[in-house]
């Protein structure tokens, strides 16, 4: 029998939740179908945490792409049907693959990654274009493009030296009407790995706390820059993420196994600490830089 | 003897010929490796030029083994002639990933920016700091100089100045010390 798990109109970094909570009461090899026929929007964490998603299953799930012609041919854009077609038995209308997308607002279609090339690969990618619409578009300093980057190249490390799986990178630009009414540059990084807690538990003679679990896992990652390995060079690339996130009033959060941690800057209301939520494994990060105000 | 070590032509020869930028944990330890390789080879150099010049992009992971750890693993030598750093074409970028990886390692180093300016970055007291600013404006400077210029007891300046030294930030001389870039 299928489980039909509906994928809501919009899909972000919180509503993925609802998808998440559906599938929680269910054993990872129930056959699962993932349905975004009524799917309108998605932003970058929606398209590849729907990637990792598929790879977590123990039974490969089916996926019903939009049925709109817009959304579809939009996702068919960023990427997301070259891997979704590896992952997912594919149900319904899959737009047809077209050339690489020219779109002002993708600054990075999603791309996949499990080794350090690929890390350099999204770096040398983004330059140029990232230079174009932060500092013409929306308003940043250039040398915030430059700290872009390196913030890229971080939260794509992670992957590569934590995950122990590969996983998927996209950045785009759109308007942010719900919060902020700016327009915002995101960067999502998702992966199925070992998540944060697990990397920490690796960490020879670390002693772990009785309330040892996914929420103090990521606040020592995030917040005090701990890492499984000892050196005392370590840690410092989501401590630099913190930085620039602060320094340009954007939002950081990480997703982990059951919890999630967020840097939230006043024009969010979210909360810094979610725990006991419905599992998925590995982590997840999305950073929201936005359009800088000037002053006339 | 000086030795000049081009950062981006070191990364074309042992990554990949078509990276610009100093990006990833397994880049930085390759690059380091070579450095440290070169610097093996032949006569030890007295002075060390790590020219960021042509690297476009570097992140916290490169900057830590490339300047945190070769720093770090010449400060532990005890050998005598020390060997000096100064890390050259440095840009506000760079910096940024440079500084937090030198207070990590409790590190100061000599850099010089794109336009030649010459600055002291990373973790240092307030008296070591404004010694090593007398210095860098002489040519060579005695210990009772820079006692007089921070109003401190002659011993208190020696003791700071030997500290640099120690440090790599300045040469000594005879009784006197010189910037490093004046050494140069």
């Amino acid at each position: 029998m299928t489980t039909v798990i509906t994928v809501p109109p919009s899909l972000d970094d919180q509503t993925f939740e609802q998808v998440l909570e559906q599938l929680a009461p269910l054993p990872v090899d129930q056959k699962v179908l993932i349905d975004a026929r009524h799917t309108r929007w998605a932003s970058p964490y929606g398209l590849t945490a729907l990637l990792t998603l598929g790879q977590t299953r123990g039974t490969q799930a089916a996926l019903a792409g939009p049925e709109t012609e817009e959304t579809a041919s939009y996702w068919q854009r960023t990427g997301f049907y070259r891997y979704a077609e590896e992952l997912f038995e594919m149900h319904g209308h899959v737009p047809r693959p077209r050339p690489a997308s020219a779109e002002s607002n993708v600054l990075l279609d999603i791309t996949p990654v499990a080794k350090s090339d690929d890390v350099h690969e999204v770096v040398e990618r983004i330059q140029a274009k990232a230079q174009l619409i932060l500092v013409n578009e929306l308003n940043l300093d250039p040398m915030a493009t430059m700290r872009f980057a390196m913030t890229l190249s971080e939260v794509c490390q992670n992957i590569v030296e934590h995950a122990q799986t590969g996983g998927w990178v996209a950045v785009q630009t759109y308007r942010y009407r719900q919060r902020l009414g700016r327009r915002v540059v995101v960067i999502a990084v998702c992966d199925a790995g070992i998540g944060f807690r697990r990397s920490l538990e690796s960490a020879q003679g670390r002693k772990l706390s009785d309330r040892w679990d996914d929420a103090m896992a990521l606040e020592d990652a995030v917040i005090r820059g701990v890492s499984r390995f000892r050196d005392p060079g370590r840690g410092q690339g989501l401590a630099g993420v913190r930085r620039y996130v602060g320094r340009w009033e954007g939002k950081l959060s990480v997703r982990s196994g059951t919890a999630r941690i967020a840097i939230v800057p006043s024009w969010d209301d979210d909360v810094p600490l979610r725990e006991h939520l419905p599992p998925l494994a590995g982590s997840q990060v999305q950073i929201t830089i936005p359009e800088r105000v000037v002053q006339k | 003897m000086i030795h000049h070590i081009n950062v981006s032509t070191v990364l074309r020869k042992t990554v990949c010929d078509l990276y610009s930028n100093l990006v990833t944990r397994p880049t930085g330890v390759a690059v380091r490796k070579a450095i440290e390789e070169s610097l093996a080879e032949g006569p030890q150099p007295r002075v060390t030029i790590i020219d960021f010049t042509q690297v476009n992009l570097l992140d916290f992971s490169c900057a830590d083994e490339v300047v945190g750890k070769l720093l770090d693993a010449h400060r532990r030598e005890e050998r005598e002639p020390h060997t000096y750093f100064l890390i050259r074409g440095v840009h506000d970028g760079h910096l940024e990933a440079i500084e937090a990886v030198l207070e990590r390692y409790d590190l100061a180093v000599i850099v010089e920016d794109t336009q030649g300016n010459i600055r002291l970055v990373g973790t240092l007291d307030d008296d070591a700091r404004r010694a090593w600013y007398v210095v860098s404006r002489r040519e060579r400077v005695m210990p009772e100089e820079v006692a007089r210029e921070l109003g401190e007891p002659w011993g208190t300046a020696l003791r700071v100045l030997d500290d640099l030294s120690s440090r790599r930030l300045v040469v000594r001389l005879d009784d006197g010390y010189v910037s490093l870039p004046k050494a140069i």
